[in-house]
């Protein structure tokens, strides 16, 4: 369940962000993505996430993580191909193995949504 | 009023271990040390792979290990009897070693001995074939083990440890005459998506191939002095 170390670093990150912001705002959603070629469930770091968070300054917030595919790029056919995980990574036309993977690996934190309420003030979750 | 606004983040996830293990690394390089990161499933052989570099290794090079165990010192005692330093990082409920506990034994190891007199570090990773890979540790090479009695089918279904090694052990060789276990499909599994990674099929039990994994070894030291000396001039 590296999971729950992936969602420490997350919290990490967001928490240095919103301690530098000074007017420390109500955090209402994290967007993530998420490459299929990682060792990342998004199923386990929803919850992970949702476990975590639970009485922090993200209480509440939610977590969207965009999938990206697998994508490699054959420079044999000069084209890029969707392998099948699990089953086949070489270019199903010329067979060559995957070399140049373009998309699939990404673990990233995109953006944070905020209102303009700070967490001090606000005295109704927005929801 | 309420407004929602959008701040662009655009930080990796692993942002704080990748930037523990650079800081590894140039302690690594600052003491003229190469540092591999041993991998594999549980019970692959990483312990007995290593016991068997001990024993012919440390005769030509001074070697620590640093050993991930999820809660015992089982590992670190078999590799103790080398006369090596052995640095046992307890991992408690964690799957993997992450730079961060990898920096505490590195601390550890310069704190007890000389770290310069050291040529090579053996990080022997917790057994686990997902996690491990995402995690860099500050090492200059990655070394997969799989058995034989896994299956060809393991480097496709977890393919970004096999996607990332630079050597790949498969052993337990001796085994191959009793199982059903194409080796030669193991390897053409492992080529569909790391073409350049040196497969050395070995075992430790009757010795075989592990001439060809301490070449391996001997020449990575040797690119890493290199390296290390073209920094300098």
């Amino acid at each position: 369940m590296h999971e729950t170390d992936m969602t420490k670093a997350l919290i990490v990150t967001v928490r240095k962000w919103w301690s530098e912001q000074p007017e420390k705002p109500q955090i209402s959603g994290i967007h993530l993505t998420v490459g299929k070629f990682t060792c990342v469930e998004p199923v386990s770091l929803q919850f992970a996430f949702e476990v975590q968070t639970r009485n922090t300054f993200l209480e509440g917030a939610k977590l969207v993580i965009q999938e990206t595919p697998l994508i490699a790029f054959c420079h044999h056919c000069q084209q890029e191909y969707q392998p099948e995980i699990g089953i086949e990574y070489a270019c199903p036309t010329c067979l060559s193995p995957m070399e140049d993977i373009r998309s699939g690996r990404e673990l990233k934190i995109d953006r944070v949504e905020y209102s303009s309420d700070s967490v001090e003030t606000s005295y109704a979750p927005n929801i | 009023m309420h407004q929602t606004f959008d701040a662009a983040l655009g930080i990796n996830l692993l942002h704080a271990n990748q930037e523990g293990a650079d800081h590894n690394r140039e302690h690594f390089d600052e003491w003229g040390i190469t540092c591999f990161n041993v991998m594999s499933s549980p019970g692959a052989g990483k312990t007995a792979l290593l016991e068997k570099t001990l024993a012919v290794l440390t005769n030509e090079y001074k070697i620590a290990v640093i050993e991930g165990d999820m809660t015992t010192e089982l590992d670190a005692d078999r590799l103790r009897k080398y006369n090596v330093p052995v640095i046992a990082i307890n991992t408690g409920r964690s799957c993997h070693l992450d730079s961060k506990m990898v920096s505490g034994g590195i601390h550890r190891l310069a704190n007890e001995y000389n770290p310069s007199e050291f040529d090579l570090v053996l990080v022997e990773n917790v057994g686990n074939l997902v996690c491990p890979a995402e995690f860099e540790v500050g090492e200059h090479a990655k070394v997969a083990l799989l058995s034989i009695t896994e299956g060809e089918d393991k480097p496709l279904k977890y393919p970004v440890m096999f996607q990332e090694a630079n050597c790949l052990l498969i052993t337990k060789m001796d085994l191959a005459p009793h199982l059903d276990v194409d080796v030669n499909q193991i390897i053409a599994n492992v080529r569909q998506m790391n073409p350049h990674v040196t497969i050395i099929p070995v075992s430790a039990k009757t010795g075989e191939g592990l001439n060809i994994w301490f070449d391996w070894v001997r020449s990575q030291l040797v690119q890493s002095a290199k390296q290390q000396l073209s920094v300098v001039h």
